[in-house]
């Protein structure tokens, strides 16, 4: 990780208009050092990096998804910063140490991302997600995965309305209804007569004679 | 065989198609219900010049900057920002950038008026955070780069409004400047910034606004001393307050040469005595002096010449200037006339006359009007009309037009102290027949429809209909109690002091009352609303009273302002009573105890540790005095790292009018404060209710859970890494968790995290504590659960003791008995930072238990017990797994469908609340922060009752289908049996 004050310079100050920033922009993604710690002339360094939903697109408007509300939190909520309309975000005057960064964005699971800050080397900063520890080169942060809040309808289908428990009623019923003839066609008709005399002979026939008697 | 193997299937394939405890889309707002608000608005700026939507521009106490539609009152959009990054000015610039400045100056960002994105942020370097103040010059020629300036921490900041790069930047002093005006004469370049330098130097700067050049700097020391208000009457004169704030001071800075005029208050006007406060406000030549009793208009007729114009009795407030054109500026009265507010707007060209006269019939449990913000429209003919944006005592801000009120938003709601919920009356009998066949017909229809949509069969309108019958039930917004216990009132206590009650069926505000002792007022200068109890529940002796809650407030902010107690019913808002106590609220015990009215007694802990009993009746003493020897209590001093149990002593005569106990020291455990500081301490709900001690576990085993309600949960931290993440290293800090019995002062438990550091949240329920902190080493949030179980009782699973009557299990279990306990924990890793923490409550307590995570992205998360079960282990047993127990994985899962928020936010979330609900798988939910939201969850799914998916119409259909079966199956084999018996 080399210093990177030289390309905070470039990529990170608030706004160069835009036709200066856009070379810029491609000659540092060159260089692995998007990472910016600047020691600026307060009391602390300046962490500046990117929000990236890139392919993202919103669920309802199949419109790409715009980073209006997405905040970038400090530490569980010591500062707070928001992104810009290309993603960026930056965090002034943070002391040297090891911090945290979330992201909140509704539809989308990010990763915390730890950050060092070395105070005897100054300048020099590491990134790593904390979810897979994956090392971050640049500070771009991409969601890890969409969510989805609501779980999704099964279109209807007769499956479906077979599992319930009134398909299940029926789905038994008929097979009652069609199979069952089919078994007693299959007994020997001797069989048969001597079972019909021996229902008749008890009279109504009651529940416990229809199940299978297990002899 | 084959009917039972049918039945075998059919069983199986009924559970394998269990029903989902995740939410589909449409089933949003059926149980649920979300509420946005943005606090009280400290400034407004509107936004009606272009044709389009007409918008206002706010920022709130609760450090919300918003864009709210000026027709209906809705948010466009809004950002909640960082507690420590307070919004102090907000503008619009170019006209289509909402500016604020916030961080006491040193942080200017933009965000797009349409959409909310911000543009640009920029951090100017401030030396100290001061007052600031913010200067968007108003000549808004589009083609010219405006310069946006920031004064403030004793610098000047120019900055581009196109993309916040700073122009120029200028040092003014060393000393602590504070500047009080900016103002830039029309089409000029200079700007004059007025300010003070310490508490009795004036001095005045012209600073040419393109480059930032000091023109000219003049300054000039005043003896008595300025108290830092100061008005501007017009281009070379500024009146200040002297102080004392008994003089008027009007300084005069001409070209330079500064003169001071003094005027004796009293002299100007007779009426006045105390002090004195400068209203800021912009008129040409006109100042606005706030005494106790009035708002004084005044009008600089020269250096050393004021005239009163107009004295406008409190209450009343007064907005600011607004420029008609150059000459010509506009500005707005509005004062109290018992229900009544009277709207003036006058021109400051002409201060005898009124332009417009408007009254509103205000609704009282709105109090004062605290803030009014004038716009103006052009009406047909051509004349002026003119609009006022109000924010009222009780928080709520109302847009006034034409002597109506357009819309209202109760923002009060946004700063929720506390809450408690209430049980709705019951039913009355006698229904109607004609109601129940029309609800028959309704709810059958309902279910055919439904029928359709389940079928597929449904058209969009249909759907749309389905959707409409869902959610503007009937059922769920009536106003009496039902079956399940899902209706019920929520009670809730703002910060303005007004106490609402909201229907759990849709959210809706039943009734509101803002209680008078909360209110300012000459004896009490600093109200503050602290907590609101149960009063009173009836069930059984005073079934005919309505319910009555406790809400508790005190006067200041000190440990030893007195209290203040009002009693207010639940089903009406009426105040029953309410009252200043002569002693101080530091603590409130609500006891399991009622009295002959059912009225709940509690103890008030004041500043002495002097125990009160309310309420003050003999007969509660009587109740009290009979308990009396097993109450204990404790606290907490964090400062001190002392933890302090008490029980309670009458010393000498009880005085039966008073009934004030002292407090006896029993325990008390003194924290190393070298090592150790107090971050967190959490106990069980009082009401929680636990259906058994006994836990099942796999091979038939049992395990005694270790049931007591005096544990108290204690973690502290390394004094070093007591402040945020990134503040200290791994090396220096570490967490201890203590588990304390209350009433003994015993140390049941003591566990260290070794680099581990808050913040800390925890819940403790029945014997387990979860907390969450924040782990260094491996820089994760970090979540562990510690179960507590009693051994003493291990014995009695020997079935030859229980048959021989050796068993212990009727000895009652104390406190002072001997613990025997044995404790099983586990740690797991945890994505998110936490706000806040709750854990589901049920009836009956026999439901599984679910956490409630208010993560840091303002969403609730809930997560079964089970996951945090201290028995998780990485390969579990063939009987542990159908005990249910999840091998183990070294984080908990977020799965986004266990969200109870859903697709919502609930904006700056700081509290969770659980009630049960009568039914027992079902919880209720409020959580609450800027925004609302409640729902109820079934954290073992609706086991007890069908669901609202549940198809009667299917039901129906398929009886139908079988009796018709059944027939034609009859008929056929009564024929079949002729053919037969014909053979």
């Amino acid at each position: 990780m080399a210093h990177a004050k030289r390309s905070s310079a470039a990529l990170f100050n608030p706004s160069p208009p835009l036709l200066l920033l856009l070379p810029l922009l491609l000659f540092s993604h060159l260089l692995p050092r998007a990472l910016a710690a600047d020691l600026g002339s307060g009391d602390g360094y300046t962490i500046a990096g990117r929000v990236k939903l890139d392919g993202a697109t919103s669920k309802e408007s199949g419109l790409p998804a715009k980073l209006t509300n997405i905040k970038v939190i400090l530490n569980g909520g010591q500062s707070i910063s928001f992104a810009r309309a290309d993603g960026y975000f930056s965090f002034h005057n943070v002391p040297a140490g090891t911090h945290l960064i979330e992201v909140a964005a509704l539809g989308y699971f990010f990763s915390p991302v730890r950050v060092d800050i070395s105070a005897r080397n100054p300048g020099k900063i590491q990134a790593a997600l904390t979810e897979n520890r994956r090392v971050l080169y640049e500070l771009i942060l991409e969601p890890l995965r969409e969510e989805q809040y609501y779980e999704k309808r099964e279109p209807f289908s007769i499956m479906s309305l077979m599992k319930s428990p009134m398909g299940l009623m029926m789905g038994f019923m008929l097979l009652v209804m069609f199979v069952m003839p089919k078994l007693m066609e299959n007994i020997d008709p001797e069989e048969m007569r001597r079972a019909q005399e021996d229902m008749r002979a008890q009279g109504v026939p009651s529940l416990s004679s229809l199940l299978p008697r297990s002899n | 065989m084959t009917i039972r193997a049918c039945l075998g299937l059919m069983i199986l394939l009924l559970f394998s198609s269990t029903i989902s405890t995740a939410l589909f889309e449409d089933q949003v707002g059926l149980a649920d219900w979300h509420q946005k608000y943005i606090g009280k608005v400290k400034h407004a700026i509107f936004h009606t010049q272009k044709t389009g939507r007409k918008r206002v521009v706010v920022s709130t106490e609760e450090n919300v900057v918003a864009s709210l539609d000026l027709r209906t009152g809705d948010i466009f959009w809004r950002h909640v920002l960082g507690e420590i990054d307070r919004i102090d000015q907000v503008d619009i610039t170019l006209g289509k950038y909402v500016v604020t400045l916030s961080s006491g100056g040193s942080i200017l960002r933009a965000w797009n008026l349409p959409d909310g994105q911000m543009i640009w942020e920029s951090i100017l370097q401030v030396s100290a955070p001061s007052k600031s103040l913010l200067h968007v010059p108003a000549n808004m020629n589009v083609g010219k780069d405006n310069l946006i300036l920031v004064f403030g921490g004793s610098s000047i900041h120019a900055l581009s409004s196109t993309d916040g790069q700073i122009v120029w930047r200028k040092e003014l002093s060393t000393n602590s400047l504070e500047i009080q005006q900016v103002f830039q004469p029309h089409d000029s370049d200079i700007i004059y910034a007025l300010g003070f330098i310490g508490s009795s130097e004036f001095v005045a700067y012209y600073v040419n606004y393109k480059t930032g050049e000091v023109l000219q700097q003049s300054k000039a020391s005043f003896k008595s001393g300025f108290c830092g208000e100061a008005s501007l009457a017009s281009d070379d004169v500024i009146v200040a307050l002297d102080a004392s704030r008994t003089y008027l001071v009007s300084i005069s800075f001409r070209n330079g040469v500064i003169n001071f005029q003094q005027i004796y208050i009293p002299d100007l006007i007779p009426e006045f005595f105390g002090k004195a406060t400068l209203l800021p406000s912009k008129y040409n030549g006109i100042l606005a002096v706030d005494i106790a009793s009035s708002i004084v208009l005044l009008r600089v007729k020269g250096v050393n010449e004021l005239e009163i114009i107009e004295k406008i009795i409190h209450p009343s407030a007064i907005s600011d200037s607004l420029p008609l054109s150059k000459e010509q500026q506009a500005f707005a009265i509005l004062q109290h006339d018992e229900s009544r507010i009277h709207f003036k707007v006058k021109f400051d060209t002409d201060l005898t006359s009124e332009v417009l006269k408007e009254t509103i019939q205000m609704d009282g449990q709105r109090g004062n009007v605290e803030k009014v913000f004038i716009n103006n429209y052009i009406r047909t003919d051509r004349t002026h009309g003119f609009r006022v944006l109000v924010v009222m005592e009780d928080h709520s801000l109302l847009l006034v037009q034409q002597g109506e009120i357009v819309w209202s938003r109760e923002d009060g709601l946004a700063s929720i102290v506390d809450s408690t919920t209430s049980e709705l009356p019951v039913e009355k009998e006698g229904v109607s027949v004609a109601e129940v066949e029309h609800s028959l017909f309704e709810w059958l229809k309902g279910h055919f429809l439904k029928l359709k949509g389940t079928l597929m069969l449904a058209s969009p309108d249909e759907v749309a209909a389905i959707q409409a019958i869902r959610l503007k039930s009937f059922e769920k917004n009536k106003m009496t109690r039902d079956h399940n216990g899902f209706r019920k009132l929520i009670i809730v206590l703002t910060r303005a002091g007004k106490v609402l009650a909201l229907h759990t069926g849709d959210g809706r505000i039943v009734w509101s009352v803002l209680l008078p002792v909360l209110r300012k007022s000459e004896t009490c200068g600093n109200p503050f609303a602290l907590n609101v109890y149960q009063w009173q529940v009836p069930h059984h002796h005073a079934m005919h009273e309505n319910p009555s809650v406790l809400v508790v407030g005190r006067c200041g902010h000190n440990f030893d302002a007195p209290g203040i107690f009002s009693i207010v019913d639940a089903y009406t808002g009426k105040v029953h009573n309410s009252l200043v106590l002569e002693h101080s609220v530091r603590h409130i015990m609500p006891l399991p105890l009622t009295d002959s009215t059912e009225q709940h007694l509690h103890i008030v802990i004041d500043n002495n540790l002097h125990a009160h009993l309310y309420p003050k009746t003999s007969d509660s003493v009587k109740i009290f005095l009979d308990e009396m020897p097993n109450i204990y209590w404790y606290s907490v001093e964090v400062g001190k790292n002392i933890i302090k149990g008490y029980s309670l002593e009458i010393k000498g005569e009880l005085d039966m009018a008073e009934n004030v106990f002292q407090p006896k020291e029993l325990w008390s455990i003194v924290f190393p404060s070298k090592s150790e500081t107090i971050a967190l301490t959490a106990t069980r709900k009082m009401n929680e209710i636990v259906h058994t001690q006994a836990k099942i576990i796999a091979d038939q085993d049992v395990m005694y859970k270790y049931i007591s309600k005096n544990i108290l949960f204690v973690a502290t931290v390394a004094p070093k890494a007591s402040g945020e993440i990134g503040s200290a290293t791994p090396e220096e800090a570490w967490l201890y968790a203590y588990l304390i019995d209350t009433v003994s002062g015993r140390i049941l438990h003591r566990v260290a995290h070794q680099g581990a550091q808050g913040p800390i949240h925890a819940v403790v329920s029945e014997n387990w504590v979860v907390y969450h902190y924040f782990n260094l080493r491996a820089h994760r949030h970090e979540m562990s659960v510690i179960e507590i179980y009693d051994q003493s009782r291990e014995d009695n699973k020997d079935v030859w003791k229980l048959v021989l009557g050796k068993h212990n299990l009727t000895t009652p279990i104390s406190s002072y008995s001997k613990p025997d306990v044995t404790v099983k924990s586990q740690s797991y890793f945890f994505t998110h930072s936490v706000k806040s923490m709750a854990v589901t409550a049920t009836a009956k307590g026999i439901t599984s238990k679910q956490l409630l995570i208010g993560t840091i992205g303002d969403q609730v998360l809930a997560l079964d017990k089970r996951f945090l079960d201290p028995r998780r282990s990485v390969n579990p047993t063939q009987s542990e797994k159908e005990e249910g127990i999840i091998p183990l994985t070294d984080s908990l899962p977020v799965v986004p469908q266990s969200y109870v928020t859903h697709a919502l936010q609930v904006e700056g979330l700081r509290g969770i609340v659980t009630t049960p609900a009568k039914l027992e798988s079902t919880t209720l939910v409020f959580s609450y922060g800027v925004d609302l939201f409640f729902t109820r969850i079934a954290p073992s799914r609706t086991y007890d009752s069908l669901t609202e998916d549940f198809s009667y119409a299917l039901l129906l259909l398929t009886i139908v289908a079988l009796v018709a079966a059944l027939l034609v199956t009859w008929a056929l084999s009564e024929k079949k049996e002729l053919r037969e018996k014909w053979r």
